[in-house]
């Protein structure tokens, strides 16, 4: 699998490219699901790769969809290399890393939207240039979606339109996006003409 | 009128700072407070050298919640065109004088947690009235500023005293370098960097910080060039239908002035990109000098920066 090639939208909509190997002290790898394989390319194009593996810090978990590929990452050799079960707990370890790191770190994101969006936003508050941190997307397309009227996130959304998991609003998914909150914004489609709800259609995967 | 709205200021005080820099302080003619600015902002100081229009940006230094006044500090060039030479020979206090509004192409980035600030000589100028705003919201910064010897360290006094513990000062003739590679790694993530001096010292700066892996966003530089002298050369401007010749001490922009046209600026030392002109037609060879325009652009012959740039050949036409 390789990058995912996402259709033109507004500008607002997140944009990914591939990660390539950069200068720096630490090399901090946040990673989810199908990121797994971004990582390993990755390392594939260090010039001196024993050396990027000796200063570079992998920070992964399963994907949304249940693709769990850390074997592949453990067997990198990287100097850590930390398998966490889930989105939730992996964000903690990345704050305590952040606590500590100095410039000179580089950062790489890699797998779905919703671990990339969360990973940035905690590197972005420390007064890290969010250009600067590279992303690439692999795997799973499924939204994190923040409803904008009642402000309850739901994860892993799939369908256009879907009901909110905190208030039941029908909600239709935009590409606006918040990288602050690293959530798409949801909007209650059926407020002028309550019941009136297009047909649920599967449009992340 | 181009280089955006004046200030009609008088000099109220000029101050000997050490043997090669002057302090000028403005205020309103008309006792009014001045716009406020924020830190890192420059002024244009409009100058009429017997019958020479000069030009010349200079760093606000003064703290930017003191609204009576403007303070700038001139250093003084006796192999430059000149506008050094004026300030310091004919500036008076009681002189009125005509400034541009404050503009700001350096300023602090206030997202980042802590500034780490490099200043080389009269580069100081700008980080006296960033620390001044840092100073009174509560800002972390850390000051590197290295002269050529301590009586040339203009501000280091006031400096030191105020900061003892964030500001750290070299001097050449005492063989004290800056030991950069040991600074830009002991940095707290979150921390953007700002270096203001001469050419050599800003590419050290930022080229040692990029190979370190410092972001290229939080790297923040300021550097005024004078437009630097040449061989004279002709000029069309397609638009003005008029053909003018540029002097050897002359810049291009200051030509097109000089001829009644009315081209749009605001530095004045290629960093701001106002007086961005399209080439129209070149039998010759660019000379760049600027910091805006991308190596591409450089390259494509088509874009040229008259507040610094000049031409060597047969024939140049600009849409000015």
């Amino acid at each position: 699998m390789t990058k995912t090639e996402f259709p033109p939208a507004i500008k607002s909509r997140p944009v990914y490219g591939v990660l390539a190997p950069r200068p720096g002290a630490l090399h901090l790898i946040v990673a989810d699901g199908d990121g797994a394989a971004a990582v390993t390319d990755l390392l594939a194009k260090a010039s001196d790769r024993a050396s990027m593996l000796a200063s570079t810090h992998i920070i992964y978990t399963p994907g949304p969809d249940g693709t769990d590929r850390s074997a592949d990452l453990a067997a990198l050799g990287a100097a850590q290399c930390y398998r966490a079960p889930t989105i939730p707990t992996l964000l903690p370890r990345l704050q305590r890393v952040l606590i500590d790191a100095h410039m000179g770190t580089q950062f790489y994101l890699a797998g779905t939207e919703g671990l990339i969006g969360q990973a940035e936003r905690d590197i972005m508050a420390t007064g890290f240039p969010a250009t600067d941190i590279q992303k690439e997307h692999r795997g799973s397309t499924v939204r994190r979606v923040q409803c904008v009227h009642c402000k309850g996130i739901t994860e892993n959304v799939a369908t256009d339109p879907f009901k909110c998991s905190h208030c039941g609003l029908n909600l239709y998914v935009r590409d606006h996006y918040s990288r602050r909150l690293a959530a798409f914004q949801g909007v209650n489609i059926d407020a002028e003409d309550p019941g009136q709800i297009p047909q649920s259609v599967v449009k992340f995967k | 009128m181009s280089g955006g709205a004046k200030l009609n200021v008088r000099v109220a005080e000029v101050v000997e700072v050490n043997a090669l820099i002057k302090r000028f302080r403005f205020v309103n003619r008309d006792g009014s407070p001045m716009p406020a600015f924020s830190g890192g902002s420059h002024i244009v100081v409009e100058m009429d050298d017997s019958g020479t229009r000069r030009l010349n940006p200079y760093s606000l230094m003064s703290d930017p919640e003191d609204r009576a006044g403007y303070e700038i500090s001139v250093r003084r060039d006796d192999a430059g065109r000149g506008g050094s030479l004026y300030m310091h020979n004919h500036v008076k206090p009681g002189m009125e004088m005509v400034i541009s509004y404050p503009v700001n192409l350096f300023a602090l980035d206030s997202r980042a947690r802590k500034h780490l600030m490099i200043a080389g000589g009269i580069g100081i100028t700008p980080f006296l009235a960033q620390i001044a705003q840092l100073s009174h919201l509560g800002g972390k910064f850390e000051l590197h500023y290295s002269a050529r010897s301590k009586p040339l360290g203009a501000y280091m006094d006031r400096l030191t005293q105020a900061h003892p513990d964030r500001v750290h000062c070299y001097f050449d003739d005492e063989q004290q370098t800056i030991d950069l590679g040991r600074i830009l790694s002991m940095q707290p993530l979150g921390t953007h960097l700002y270096v203001c001096g001469p050419k050599g010292m800003i590419n050290w700066v930022l080229s040692t910080a990029e190979k370190m892996g410092w972001p290229i966003h939080a790297l923040h530089h300021e550097e005024f060039l004078a437009p630097g002298t040449g061989k004279p050369f002709d000029v069309e401007l397609a638009v003005s239908k008029k053909t003018i010749t540029v002097g050897t001490t002359q810049s291009l922009l200051e030509a097109m002035e000089a001829a009644g046209v009315d081209a749009p600026y605001l530095c004045r030392g290629g960093a701001c990109g106002q007086c961005e002109t399209n080439v129209l037609r070149c039998d010759g060879q660019l000379l760049h000098r600027d910091h805006w325009l991308t190596p591409e652009d450089h390259a494509s012959g088509q874009k040229i920066m008259p507040c610094v740039s000049r031409f060597e050949g047969k024939t140049l036409v600009i849409d000015r």
